[in-house]
C-alpha cells in the first residue's frame, strides 16, 4: 500500500496532490491492478486533511478507470499507467536544450524562456494535442 | 437535504451592544466549517446560539432543521466543545466517560474507551494532570462518542502547540471520515483551518464578512499586480477587496467570476489566509455596480 505525502508550498490543491500520486505510484510499478488504496480515514489519520478531499482525489481516479471503489471493502486499482520511456525523456531533454542555447543567443533570458514555455504547454494541452 | 444550521437576520445583543449582528448564513451538513475572525468578533456568540446556550435577540437560527436547546433529541443531535476544552480537574478519564454516559442515551461506550486506548490514556489518571494537548483530545472524546450529527467546537486549537493542534486535527479527521458527522469549528488561525475545512465563514465586527465553499472562494479572488490605476477603473464585474499603491504601481485583491483579460495584469493566485486578512482589513466591501463593464473586442 502506498503512502500519500503532501507539499503544503507547492501551491497544488491537495486533492490534486494525492491524484498524481496515485499516478506516479502506477507509472513506477509501486501500485500495480488489485492493490488497495489506503481508506479515507487512514489518509486523514495521517495527513490532517478533510476526507472530502481524499474522495474528490479517489473519485477523479475512478473517473480515468484507474480505480474502482468497492462498497464497504475500499477502493482498489484496476488499471495501470504505462511507465516513461528513459530514452526518450533524454531525446527531449537534448532537443530543449539545444532550443534554449538558441533562445538564449537569440537575447532571451530565463524569465522570457519560461513564459514561452508555459504558453505553449497551455495553449497545447488546452487544444487536447498530445 | 437538511442544512446543518440555517440562520436568517440573526443577532445578539448583550444590553446596548450588539455581539452579533444581520447574521444569515446556510451552513451545509456533511461539511467541515471553519468560522474566522479576530476575538471579539462574535464567533463564540454564534457557536453559543446554534447549541442553545444563548437565545436569539432577533432573527431566527435552525439546526439540524431543529430549534436550538429544544429538547432531549435536539441536544442528543450536537456535540459541542466549549472553549479551552474544560475538564474536572480532580476526577479521572474514566470518570469522564461515566459522566458522559449518564444523560446520553445515544452513548457509544466502544467508541469512547476505544477512542481513549488508540490515544494512549490512562483511564486512572486524573484529567488536572493531562497536557493541554490530552485534555482537548478528551473534551473530543466525550462530545463525539454521544454519537452527534453536527460537532460544535469553540476554538479548539488555540492552547494548543503545533504538534497536539495536528494530532488534534488528525483525530477530528478520523471522525469525520468514519462517522460522517458535520463539523463547525471556530479559530483565529486560518492556517491551521485550511487544509480540513470545506466551507469557510469569516466573521468581523459582529457580522459575517463572507462565507462559502473554500475551492469556490480560492477560484474566485485574484490578485492583481500592474501599473498604478484608480480601483474604480476596473470592470464591474471585478470587485476590489483590497487594494494599495505606490507612486508607480497597483496592487489589489479582486473577486471575479469572470477571468482576468487586461493584459496590464500579473494574476496570482490565493491563499486561503490572504483571503481572510484582505477582508478582516477591509471595513466593507467596495461597491461594483456603478462602474463600466469592461467589453471584451472580437
Amino acid at each position: 500500500m502506498i503512502e500519500f505525502q503532501l507539499d503544503a508550498a507547492s501551491g497544488v490543491a491537495p486533492y490534486l496532490q494525492l491524484v498524481q500520486q496515485v499516478h506516479q505510484a502506477l507509472r513506477l510499478g509501486m501500485l500495480e491492478p488489485g492493490e488497495q488504496l489506503p481508506t479515507a480515514q487512514q489518509v486523514v489519520a495521517k495527513l490532517a486533511i478533510n476526507p472530502n478531499t481524499v474522495f474528490k482525489a479517489y473519485r477523479d481516479l475512478e473517473r480515468e478507470g484507474l480505480v474502482r471503489a468497492r462498497p464497504g471493502q475500499g477502493t482498489f486499482v484496476v488499471g495501470t499507467l504505462p511507465p516513461r520511456d528513459p530514452a526518450a525523456q533524454a531525446r527531449f531533454l537534448n532537443s530543449m536544450t539545444s532550443w534554449i542555447r538558441d533562445a538564449r543567443a537569440a537575447g532571451l533570458d530565463a524569465d522570457d524562456i519560461e513564459a514561452i514555455y508555459r504558453t505553449a504547454v497551455r495553449a497545447c494541452f488546452a487544444e487536447g494535442v498530445a | 437535504m437538511i442544512a446543518a444550521v440555517e440562520s436568517v437576520g440573526l443577532g445578539k445583543r448583550f444590553g446596548r451592544r450588539w455581539a452579533l449582528r444581520d447574521c444569515t448564513v446556510t451552513i451545509p451538513a456533511g461539511e467541515v466549517v471553519g468560522l474566522v475572525g479576530p476575538n471579539g468578533a462574535g464567533k463564540t456568540t454564534l457557536l453559543h446560539l446554534a447549541v442553545g446556550l444563548l437565545a436569539p435577540s432577533v432573527g431566527t437560527i435552525r439546526v439540524l432543521g431543529g430549534r436550538p436547546g429544544s429538547g432531549q433529541a435536539q441536544i442528543s443531535k450536537v456535540g459541542f466543545v466549549a472553549q479551552d476544552a474544560p475538564v474536572y480537574g480532580h476526577l479521572s478519564v474514566a470518570d469522564h466517560l461515566r459522566m458522559g454516559e449518564y444523560p446520553n442515551p445515544s452513548w457509544d461506550r466502544a467508541l469512547a474507551e476505544g477512542r481513549i486506548r488508540q490515544l494512549g490514556l490512562d483511564p486512572r489518571q486524573r484529567a488536572g494532570s493531562l497536557s493541554g494537548g490530552q485534555r482537548a483530545q478528551l473534551a473530543l472524546v466525550l462530545a463525539v462518542a454521544k454519537r452527534p450529527e453536527l460537532l460544535v467546537l469553540d476554538e479548539p486549537l488555540a492552547s494548543l502547540d503545533p504538534l497536539a493542534r495536528r494530532e488534534f486535527l488528525q483525530g477530528l479527521m478520523e471522525v469525520v471520515a468514519s462517522q460522517g458527522v458535520s463539523v463547525v469549528l471556530s479559530s483565529h488561525q486560518v492556517a491551521d483551518l485550511e487544509r480540513v475545512c470545506d466551507y469557510l465563514i469569516v466573521l468581523a465586527d459582529s457580522r459575517v464578512r463572507l462565507a462559502g465553499e473554500v475551492p469556490d472562494l480560492l477560484a474566485e479572488h485574484v490578485r492583481l499586480s500592474g501599473p498604478r490605476r484608480d480601483p474604480s477603473s476596473l470592470p464591474s464585474d471585478q470587485t476590489v477587496i483590497e487594494a494599495g499603491h505606490t507612486d508607480k504601481q497597483s496592487v489589489m485583491l479582486v473577486r471575479t467570476r469572470q477571468p482576468v483579460l487586461d493584459p496590464a495584469w500579473t494574476a496570482m493566485s490565493v491563499t486561503l489566509e490572504d483571503l481572510v486578512l484582505a477582508y478582516l482589513k477591509t471595513p466593507e466591501p467596495s461597491e461594483a455596480s456603478t462602474r463600466p463593464r469592461l467589453e471584451v473586442a472580437r
